[in-house]
């Protein structure tokens, strides 16, 4: 008997007069992942919500009708086969045999027409069906059939794209809910029920095997191929402290821990029970965007001042350290390591750094000292050590920084607002995005330059959009890297935005853990414990 | 006393009213939406909009005042922004690991502190004063958070005497439950250990100097009879006075307490909350603590009574 038994039972006995816990066997805890998300699971539905927490538990819960695998290429998930017709305005889906819902009802095409129709509102990519969608409607129970007004060559990428939101499948009865309001039920037609009873917002989310669900036969890459769950139950337990987390990891508290922070990274290293590794290849790409609104950067001169001078590696040393595995320099708006990266047009982040060039553009410009409200949100270690750089670097330059200390809630509410920056509104504002929503422009929204109807700081870039549009009608991958030359190459002349570098974080898990993928989210299929 | 007591508890009604008035309107004004964080970094501002109209936080204050209140009034704390889940459900889940780990903490101090402060206020000038007064300030002085992760890394992560988190319902054993609690109850009680002594030393040196101490003693009572039988009731109303007080204390120092040992209590159901902007979660939750805080101090004022019986109402 260990000290901890021991305490246990002296405890128990001594205290209680004998009353104790139902004593949980090795088999049944080896029957239960324990994992820590990078997040709390605030909400649970994936179209209404669209954290990346939120996804990555929905993922487990609901199927998808294609699933991109781990090339970034989509495959059949649901469907079992699609036809376009020689124009490419029609798409017939077949769904394949077995499919069920968690209530045990089938999955039928009514379903799929009613989950689409859910999520194209609420997604980019759904939203440029929907603007030339004819009609999609159930041929019978496994056939479904979208008619289009043009050809859209990315269809089978927007159904099984892993970027929030996820075309996922639900019954009819919960998907005709209005896409900005919440589903009050969770009816799944993936591997894991969702178990509601024990959710704990904050605290713990429960997932329990679903025997009905009937996994493809090829092998599990991403979001494709064979989702076999190996274990009973998975648990999401939510630690909002990253030392507690790692504590309980090297206790055999917890499982899997999917975004230890870089600082005790070298302490997970030294146990000899644990496994740290790149949890993400596909990264994260730092970013701060410039009001194109207003003064002083509504003058694209000046944004490329800032860009002339700021130099990347400031940013990520400051964000992940010097662990230069975990980092790089961007020259870039997409995400590096994919095959249809480009650096071209991206001169002005190579190189030497140039603070006198910056300080004459400024100067030509004829920035006149306006203040730059500089919004920085302190609670999100990422923003706050990018807004520190990004201050220095703005003061070295000689421009006047009102610096906006804040948290991200408010970040949120106030760079919605185009008011000029003294009247409420702001000049630039930090944040970052998925390395996976970077691979191509489908998702892409933050890079997008429609002026009124862009991102944040509405960018208005002719060059930009007419490459995404050629990038969507592109057939070949050659006719697609062409296309993101051209993004890039107008998207870094009229500085859309500002990429501060690309930088990669770490995962862990216990030795007695095995099966776990690299990729965007925390795949669960294939994953065992011992 | 039971007039004074119904006079109390309807007292209560008008302190929280004005507390909902007081949280309601710092809310309001207060920066930050909560349909941006619902709507997700890549959502556009039209996406945003909509959200935020589909919660109704686009209806202007007197309205939306008006409807919280009123569902107040009906005993409903109104839902979730974020998990669509009644408040008060929210909060049952929370209140048994909050409700446990002050309790504890409140029998771990006072079962400490009292007898410390007792002993340092009879060996007043001597080590034993010097020492207990030097842990008083050092429980002052160390953050909550900072002795938790002492405690973590040497009885949990050395030791392995302790888990590092989590709860175990008092239901499934009063082993486990205890098992979770001990650290965290350690950790939170320090400040409060440190209060409680400071002050039984400073009203027991007070009461040892009183004349009927001085009788006791030429009547030849026992150093033990003196300090615990005569002096310390005589100091009680000081102390139990503090221990009320302090109870905000707890409530403070549990946010911290639940978060460095992840207990899935109220403490951070209210920091989620706040950071999220989930305006029904932190109403409630504000209004249940002060309910709470006003309920104790009832209770403190009706146990003078039992410590002196001078105190009449």
């Amino acid at each position: 008997m260990d000290r901890r038994a021991f305490l246990k039972t002296g405890a128990a006995v001594a205290a209680s007069g004998g009353i104790s816990a139902p004593a949980l066997s090795q088999g049944a805890a080896a029957r239960t992942l324990r994992f820590v998300p990078q997040a709390n699971l605030a909400n649970f539905d994936p179209i209404w919500g669209t954290q990346y927490v939120v996804r990555n538990a929905a993922a487990v819960v609901w199927d998808t009708l294609y699933g991109v695998d781990d090339k970034l290429e989509p495959q059949f998930q649901m469907v079992e086969a699609d036809q376009v017709s020689a124009d490419g305005l029609v798409w017939t889906f077949r769904l394949r045999e077995g499919l069920r819902f968690h209530d045990n009802t089938p999955v039928l095409a009514k379903d799929v027409v009613a989950s689409i129709t859910r999520w194209a509102p609420r997604d980019p990519m759904g939203q440029m069906l929907a603007a030339i969608q004819n009609e999609i409607v159930a041929v019978d129970d496994r056939t479904f059939r979208w008619s289009l007004k043009q050809p859209f060559a990315k269809m089978r990428f927007a159904l099984g794209k892993n970027n929030t939101p996820c075309c996922f499948i639900m019954p009819e009865r919960i998907a005709g809910t209005n896409a900005f309001q919440q589903i009050t039920e969770y009816v799944g037609s993936g591997p894991m029920r969702f178990l509601r009873n024990e959710w704990v917002p904050g605290a713990k989310a429960v997932f329990t095997k679903f025997d009905g669900y009937v996994p493809r036969n090829e092998p599990a890459s991403w979001l494709a191929g064979g989702k076999r769950i190996m274990f009973d139950r998975l648990e999401w337990v939510v630690m909002p402290d990253a030392a507690t987390a790692s504590a309980a990891l090297q206790n055999g508290e917890i499982d899997w821990w999917e975004n230890p922070i870089p600082d005790l990274v070298p302490v997970l290293r030294r146990n000899r029970n644990l496994m740290v590794d790149i949890a993400d290849p596909l990264g994260n790409i730092g970013s701060f965007r410039m009001n194109h609104l207003h003064a002083p950067f509504n003058d694209v001169r000046i944004r490329r001042a800032v860009m002339m001078a700021m130099n990347q590696e400031d940013y990520m040393r400051a964000l992940v350290g010097d662990d230069t595995n975990l980092w790089k320099t961007l020259p870039s708006f997409f995400t590096p390591g994919t095959s249809s990266y480009t650096e071209v047009g991206g001169d002005i982040l190579k190189g030497p750094r140039n603070m006198d060039a910056a300080k004459r553009l400024l100067s030509e410009a004829g920035y006149a000292n306006q203040p730059v409200t500089c919004i920085v949100a302190q609670d999100q270690s990422i923003t706050k050590a990018m807004g520190d750089v990004t201050a220095d670097l703005l003061k070295r330059m000689g421009m006047n920084v009102d610096f906006i200390a804040t948290d991200w809630g408010t970040t949120g509410q106030r760079r919605a607002l185009k008011n000029a920056p003294g009247q409420g509104g702001w000049s630039m504002f930090h944040t970052w995005h998925a390395g996976a929503d970077c691979v191509n422009p489908a998702a892409y929204n933050a890079l997008r330059g429609t002026g009124d109807n862009a991102w944040f700081g509405w960018p208005t870039s002719a060059g930009t959009e007419a490459g995404v549009a050629e990038w969507f009608g592109a057939t070949t991958p050659a006719a697609e890297k062409t296309a993101m030359d051209k993004i890039n190459t107008a998207a870094m002349n009229d500085v859309v935005y500002a990429p501060t570098g690309f930088f990669l974080s770490y995962t862990s898990w216990r030795r007695n853990v095995s099966g776990i993928q690299k990729g965007p989210l925390p795949f669960f299929w294939g994953v065992s414990k011992t | 006393m039971w007039a004074y007591v119904l006079r109390r508890v309807l007292a209560t009604i008008p302190v929280m009213a004005v507390v909902a008035l007081f949280v309601f309107s710092l809310l309001y004004i207060a920066p930050g939406d909560p349909a941006a964080i619902i709507a997700g970094d890549q959502a556009t501002p039209q996406d945003v909009e909509r959200i935020r109209a589909s919660l109704g936080l686009d209806r202007p204050y007197l309205v939306r005042f008006g409807a919280w209140l009123w569902d107040i009034v009906r005993g409903d704390l109104g839902t979730s922004i974020f998990t669509n889940l009644p408040v008060s459900h929210m909060i049952r889940q929370r209140i048994e690991p909050t409700l446990s780990l002050m309790v504890l903490t409140l029998i771990l101090a006072v079962s400490i502190a009292v007898p410390m402060g007792v002993v340092a206020a009879w060996r007043q000038g001597t080590f034993i004063d010097r020492l207990v007064m030097g842990f008083a300030v050092l429980g002052f002085s160390v953050p909550v958070f900072v002795v938790g992760y002492l405690l973590a890394y040497i009885f949990a992560l050395e030791l392995d005497w302790f888990p590092v988190q989590g709860y175990t319902p008092i239901a499934r054993g009063f082993g486990p439950w205890l098992n979770n609690l001990v650290l965290p109850a350690i950790a939170l009680g320090g400040v409060y250990i440190a209060l409680i002594a400071r002050i039984t030393r400073a009203t027991m040196l007070e009461v040892l100097s009183q004349d009927y101490i001085r009788t006791a003693r030429a009547k030849g009572a026992g150093q033990g009879n003196i300090l615990f039988l005569h002096a310390l009731k005589n100091a009680a109303v000081p102390i139990v006075t503090v221990i009320g007080i302090g109870i905000a204390l707890l409530i403070g120092g549990a946010v911290v307490t639940e978060s460095v040992f992840a207990i899935p209590g109220l403490g951070r159901l209210t920091v989620d909350a706040i950071l999220r902007r989930d305006y029904p979660v932190i109403q409630g939750v504000v209004l249940l603590f002060s309910f709470i805080y006003v309920l104790v101090n009832l209770v403190i004022d009706l146990a003078y009574t039992l410590f002196d019986p001078r105190i009449r109402y």
